[in-house]
């Protein structure tokens, strides 16, 4: 009972089914076994026991695997049986039923009958040894007897077999996860042939470009969060978008500004306002291009670039280069200062503390003394001074 | 001769040791810088100094205020003394150079005087009587060191056929 094999019962390429009989009992030897009640499938290479009640239960034979079969003939109480004698099993067989077995026969006993008729056929195909001639893959074929080398290399490719199938499904997995990208690639693929089409016509300077095809590629671009590029530079224009957050940028900045005397970071206003928004939050990006617009959209608010690059927001009212000169007066009243200094005495962030010293500097209220003690600013002597 | 040497203002004021940014306000520094040196070299009777040796010496380097002239700024001042005539590198490296506090033809011009004025036109003078002689001894042409008389009497006799 232990040459058998677990098997999926389906057939491979090759192979083809005999006969098949229901109501089929296995003993292993002599003895009843819980496999009471199968079908019994004869293919050219195999015989084959599927359980009646639970399908998943399949086990078989291989033909090669049989020495002889002999009739029984039915008795009272006892069914028509076959006994079918068996060589040792091969030292690397694959998994079946039983470990291990005493017995080098097994009985199948027909319950329903129709012993008479797979007998005839199960002679047949061991005597025309089809299975010989139709080669399926290899780990259906075993040896008659151990033969160490072939029957190692059975066993590995039975292995290779099985890996081979896991990742054929994993593919499967894998390109069933990836179906939606695939469709995505296709919409990509339209959207290249068209920023092409419209490039190939911009560059040979022929043929207007359809409005159809402009109002295509502009909701194609915003959709990705491009603002039309042509214009991104130019104040005073920009997407709608943006002249409506100016607007409201010059609502909520308002109070703050007036707050922080006038003048603030562009970090700053981007902390506060997406403090406040909560939700929907600003892009950095979105920020500037809105503040870019304040100007000229005549708001009281406007965007302003330090030399050094630093950005702030400054109220129309607020007249930096006057705060240079109360700057002055601090710095000479305490004969010198540095930024963090200065920013503490005023109450200003350091960062803007410093750009309004630079800026005196620039105007020539200021020079300055760097050294290892740090950057100082005093008023400018050598201007004042013989 | 010796007087104490009086620093100006600018020498006790920190940002003075700093190349100032402002262009406007880094032309009157300089202005100074190249004052204090020719005075400076002037008094200590100093004609010609390695880059080295400006470093170290008081003249940029003020221990009471803890502050020196960056060696960059130093090579600045030195060019503007140049492109003004008051300094002559003495090699192809920069390392070492002359400085004249009056310049060859601001010399020549005072022999010349001094010559017009002694009633000594046409006669021949070494250089030697030209510097040290009692005659001039009074008389600006004084701290004239040697290789500067030189010059001197070139520009000078250019000017007014004055015999080599």
């Amino acid at each position: 009972m232990d040459r058998f094999v677990w098997t999926s019962g389906l057939l491979e390429i090759n192979e083809t089914l005999v006969i098949q009989q229901r109501g089929v009992r296995i003993y292993d030897g002599e003895e009843k076994i819980k496999f009471d009640a199968g079908t019994l499938l004869l293919s050219t290479h195999r015989l084959i026991w599927r359980d009646q009640k639970n399908h998943e239960c399949c086990m078989a034979i291989l033909l090669s695997q049989i020495v002889f079969i002999e009739e029984q003939a039915a008795g009272i109480g006892k069914s028509a049986k076959i006994v079918v004698h068996l060589h040792p099993p091969p030292s690397n067989k694959e998994p079946g039923p039983f470990q291990s077995s005493k017995n080098s026969y097994i009985k199948l006993s027909f319950k329903e009958h129709g012993q008479i008729e797979f007998y005839r056929r199960l002679s047949e195909e061991m005597t025309q040894r089809r299975w010989e001639n139709m080669p399926v893959s290899q780990s259906l074929q075993t040896n008659r007897g151990p033969q160490p080398g072939r029957i190692r290399a059975v066993g590995i490719v039975g292995i290779e077999r099985k890996l081979e199938e896991k990742r054929k499904e994993t593919d499967k997995n894998i390109s069933e996860a990836f179906e939606d990208l695939s469709k995505l690639m296709v919409k990509a693929k339209e959207m290249v042939e068209l920023s092409k089409s419209i490039a190939n016509k911009i560059k040979d300077k022929q043929g207007d470009i359809t409005e159809d095809e402009t109002i295509r590629f502009k909701s194609y671009l915003l959709s990705m969060g491009i603002a039309n590029p042509v214009t991104r530079e130019t104040y005073g224009s920009g997407t709608q978008y943006h002249m409506q957050l100016a607007k409201q940028l010059a609502g909520i900045l308002q109070g703050p500004l007036e707050e922080r005397g006038g003048i603030m970071s562009l970090t700053e206003v981007y902390c506060l306002v997406n403090r406040a928004r909560g939700m929907e939050l600003l892009s950095p990006e979105d920020l500037v291009n809105a503040c870019k617009m304040l100007e000229a959209l005549k708001l009281p608010l406007r965007l302003r670039v330090f030399d050094s690059g630093v950005m702030v927001i400054e109220l129309q009212s607020h007249k930096e280069e006057e705060m240079v000169a109360s700057a002055l007066e601090t710095v000479s009243e305490k004969g010198s200062l540095t930024s963090e200094e200065f920013a503490k005495l005023v109450g200003m962030s350091v960062l803007l503390a410093k750009e309004r010293l630079l800026l005196a500097e620039k105007m020539g209220h200021l020079c300055r003394d760097d050294s290892v003690e740090g950057l100082r600013f005093y008023p400018n002597l050598f201007m004042t001074q013989s | 001769m010796a007087m104490s040497f009086e620093w100006p203002w600018q020498y006790r004021f920190p940002p003075f040791f700093t190349l100032q940014p402002n262009v406007d306000t880094r032309q009157k520094q300089l202005a100074a810088w190249c004052s204090l040196v020719l005075s400076f070299c002037r008094l200590h009777k100093q004609s010609s100094m390695t880059v080295m040796e400006a470093q170290e010496s008081p003249l940029f380097n003020n221990v009471k205020l803890q502050r020196k002239l960056p060696v960059e700024s130093i090579q600045v001042v030195l060019e503007e003394l140049r492109k003004k005539g008051n300094l002559e590198w003495l090699d192809k490296n920069k390392s070492s150079f002359l400085i004249m506090w009056r310049r060859p033809e601001e010399w020549g011009k005072l022999i010349y005087q001094w010559v017009s004025r002694s009633g000594q036109n046409n006669s021949v003078f070494t250089l030697y009587e030209l510097t040290n002689g009692e005659d001039t001894e009074d008389e600006a042409l004084q701290p004239c060191p040697a290789h500067h008389s030189r010059w001197a009497k070139l520009e000078a006799s250019s000017e007014s056929k004055l015999p080599d």
